[in-house]
């Protein structure tokens, strides 16, 4: 008689400071496939897990914004590299969430593709942004662009891996560190990246993977004192508005991502890396 | 000039036990084909010629010598592939190929600079830490460019050019290469590049990692040759474009022979930077600034810090710590860790150097050479310098493309300035002080294309290189570089 061989399912837990720690809450929220049946138990990440995240996301701020762009660009495109070799995984991830095969694949090829198209950006969005600016003194006057420091991203919940990828690359190749928040009802990918950002030499702390609700934890990204900039990709123009109201507490930049399309080239651009960065100036003398 | 030296004997007293690369793990072919449409050919006549390795004088491989039909068929292969596949394709395919090549080339790392160690005689820390890694960066940095052209140039859509002929020299044979391909491909052309006779070895592996990444058949294609080969690739009616980096003799060649045509050129050429170092400047820092420029690779540098220009209350003790410093290199073979400078890359280029060494102290230049010992077999130089130099002496106005620097003294910063572009050249230059308002007062004054402050010799993707008056037209690496292959229409 043949065996049959039992598979070994796989525990979602969170992405904290470069380690999968269990969300410090205990809790859990069941997420399930078409059919009822529960595909995992996910971590309901806690307010405190945010908080957790943010002091990790600071402390691998200074590393990583200080390492050079060429190392940043090697790393996201190692990120490709890995998610390329990883590729089914993925695939089989999103249509366990209900994806169709042809879209799964499809979905996966463009995330890997986005890695690459901002690898690329990495040595090149200072040299589109800044300038050299003819002031009339003898001085020598130069503005750059330097990464604000932590962002909070509020993922779009209806694209699982790919809307992740999308605002993930722009904010980290700029430099930033980062605190993410994955979709709600697609949760699966998001893990599954931080493995793959785990495999790719990305610092600990760099990126930060919660699963959660996003009712519970949305006030906390937008009022976090030491957060400086809050992606959000969902919500309606009363969220936004919250959102707005609430980051005014220590004056964050607030992103709106609403309705894009992010299986669309249009929605990867060098503007995205912008949106997280500050321009600095500065005067130097000219003489003997 | 005080000569008071405080010289240290390291070279009887301080020995270092030998710590070469081994080259057991390197693949040199005995033969080399022209690389024409993704393959390895023989060329049309059945010649080849001696690629040696400068350090023994000891042959390492057979080279194809190309001949007009040879580049005529590299010139079709590019065009075929340029039309048929490599202008049709996505940016960001394209991308993924030059991605893939700086992948392969940081595979291959260690065997491509011991290759281009032994064939060229640089020291294998140079081409360890410098030559191929920033051949791999040149390709990493432009296939991200591939897929975001636009942005370069606002409001007007680049368009590749065609089929590029390139021309490289043999002081940076890999890197040089890396130069050229990495700009020429991301924006859309297709290449037939020549490197310089003397040091082809690199070249035929990169060809190698070009057909290991799959690289269309055309997009690449090499050929091996002297003088003549690159005139037939200049003068192909079907090339639309000429970058050449080498001597500002054969820039001028090139120039008039293009005279007439459509054909877009870049030129990198010749230089005689001066490396200025003020009284206020940080001296030890400055020392080691001199050093590196000049006796890097050998002082075969197009932009190298030739002319020593010294604010004249300091003289004395720059001279002195220079020659003291010039003690402790180690000269010999290039595979060896701890060697400083290595071999002259040729017969010729050792015969060009000496003659200048007579030339100068014939003019009444005083010539001081470093103690070190040098191999019995190769082509060496001793690390040399000159003092008692005016400005009109030939060691002070031509490029010497050696380990040989000449010393001049300045009183006020316009006097140095003066001194620092009278010559015919513009490449490069060096300013050292402790004051940031004079570094930007001399970078504003000096005319060469690249200017560094308390540094020397630094290279990167990103930073736009090229020169000035007879130093050359157009710009190469950074976002600049894109221009030198893109036609910007409206």
């Amino acid at each position: 008689m043949a065996e049959t061989r039992i598979p070994v399912a796989k525990t979602y837990k969170i992405y904290l400071g470069g380690k999968f720690p269990r969300t410090e809450s205990g809790r859990y929220f069941p997420l399930n496939a078409a059919d009822g049946t529960v595909i995992a138990n996910m971590c309901r990440g806690s307010r405190k897990d945010f908080r957790n995240s943010v002091v990790a996301a600071r402390s691998a701020f200074a590393g990583w914004s200080a390492s050079t762009a060429y190392l940043r660009g090697q790393i996201l495109y190692r990120i490709a590299e890995m998610l390329e070799g990883r590729n089914e995984q993925f695939v089989s991830e999103l249509v366990l969430q209900g994806a169709s095969k042809r879209k799964a694949v499809k979905e996966v090829e463009a995330s890997i593709d986005r890695l690459i198209y901002y690898a690329g950006w990495s040595d090149k969005y200072q040299q589109i942004f800044s300038s050299v600016n003819p002031v009339s003194s003898s001085h020598f006057n130069f503005s750059v662009l330097e990464p604000t420091g932590v962002v909070g991203i509020l993922a779009p919940e209806n694209s699982s891996l790919l809307g992740l990828v999308s605002n993930i690359a722009p904010v980290i190749v700029g430099g930033n560190t980062c605190v993410v928040l994955a979709s709600e009802s697609l949760p699966l990918c998001a893990i599954s990246f931080a493995e793959v950002l785990h495999a790719s030499d990305v610092p600990g702390g760099v990126v930060n993977l919660l699963t959660g609700f996003k009712d519970e934890l949305r006030d906390q990204f937008a009022s976090h004192m030491d957060v400086n900039a809050v992606v959000f990709c969902d919500g309606d123009a009363e969220i936004s508005k919250i959102i707005q109201e609430k980051a005014a507490d220590n004056v964050k930049h607030v992103i709106s991502r609403r309705d894009q399309d992010w299986s669309s080239e249009m929605s990867q651009n060098p503007y995205l890396i912008s949106e997280t960065q500050e321009t600095k100036t500065t005067w130097h003398p000219i003489g003997s | 000039m005080s000569t008071d030296s405080t010289k240290l004997a390291f070279n009887d007293g301080w020995q270092y036990a030998p710590a070469p690369e081994s080259i057991d793990h390197i693949q040199i072919d005995d033969h080399y084909g022209l690389f024409i449409n993704g393959e390895f050919v023989a060329p049309e006549i059945d010649r080849y010629f001696e690629s040696l390795n400068p350090a023994t004088e000891k042959p390492l491989s057979n080279i194809a010598l190309a001949s007009e039909k040879d580049v005529d068929r590299a010139v079709k292969a590019a065009r075929k592939a340029y039309t048929g596949v490599w202008s049709k394709m996505s940016g960001a395919d394209r991308g993924k190929y030059l991605f893939r090549i700086a992948r392969i080339m940081q595979e291959c790392a260690r065997e491509l600079a011991t290759i281009e160690s032994l064939d060229g005689g640089k020291p294998i820390r140079e081409s360890r830490d410098i030559d191929i890694p920033l051949a791999a960066a040149h390709f990493f940095y432009y296939a991200g460019w591939a897929d975001k052209l636009e942005y370069a140039f606002p409001a007007r859509t680049p368009v590749s050019l065609g089929v590029v002929g390139q021309i490289i020299p043999w002081n940076f044979p890999l890197l040089m290469a890396a130069w050229k391909i990495a700009p020429a491909l991301a924006c859309g052309n297709t290449v037939v590049l020549k490197p310089a006779e003397t040091t082809s070895l690199t070249a035929m592996k990169l060809a190698e990692v070009f057909r290991d990444a799959g690289l269309p058949p055309g997009v690449v294609n090499i050929v091996t040759g002297a003088g003549p080969t690159g005139a037939a690739i200049v003068n192909h009616p079907d090339v639309n474009k000429v970058a050449f980096t080498g001597s500002t003799e054969v820039g001028k060649i090139i120039q008039r022979s293009l005279a007439g045509t459509d054909k877009k050129y870049t030129l990198e050429l010749g230089g005689k930077a001066a490396n200025v170092i003020f009284a206020d400047a940080a001296i030890d820092d400055a020392v080691e600034g001199i050093v590196n420029g000049i006796f890097f690779n050998q002082g075969h540098v197009c932009c190298a810090g030739s002319r020593l220009l010294v604010q004249e209350s300091v003289a004395d003790e720059v001279v002195r710590k220079l020659r003291d410093r010039m003690e402790t290199l180690i000269i010999g073979d290039p595979l060896d860790k701890n060697t400083d400078i290595g071999a002259i890359n040729s017969a010729g280029q050792l015969e060009t150097i000496e003659s200048y060494l007579s030339i100068g102290q014939a003019e009444g230049a005083e010539m001081y050479q470093s103690d070190c010992s040098v191999p019995d077999q190769g082509y060496w130089c001793r690390p040399t310098i000159f003092t008692g130099v005016s400005q009109s002496n030939r060691i002070v106005q031509e490029e010497i493309f050696g380990p040989v620097l000449a010393i001049q003294t300045f009183r006020t910063l316009e006097e140095g300035l003066t001194k620092a572009n009278n010559t015919p050249y513009g490449l490069s230059g060096g300013v050292w002080t402790d004051k940031g308002s004079k570094v930007f007062k001399m970078t504003q004054k000096i005319r060469a294309g690249v200017i560094w402050a308390n540094t020397f010799n630094k290279f990167d993707p990103t930073s736009p290189f090229g020169g000035y008056k007879e130093s050359g037209v157009g710009r190469e690496g950074g976002m600049h570089g894109l221009g030198a292959y893109l036609k910007l229409e409206a």
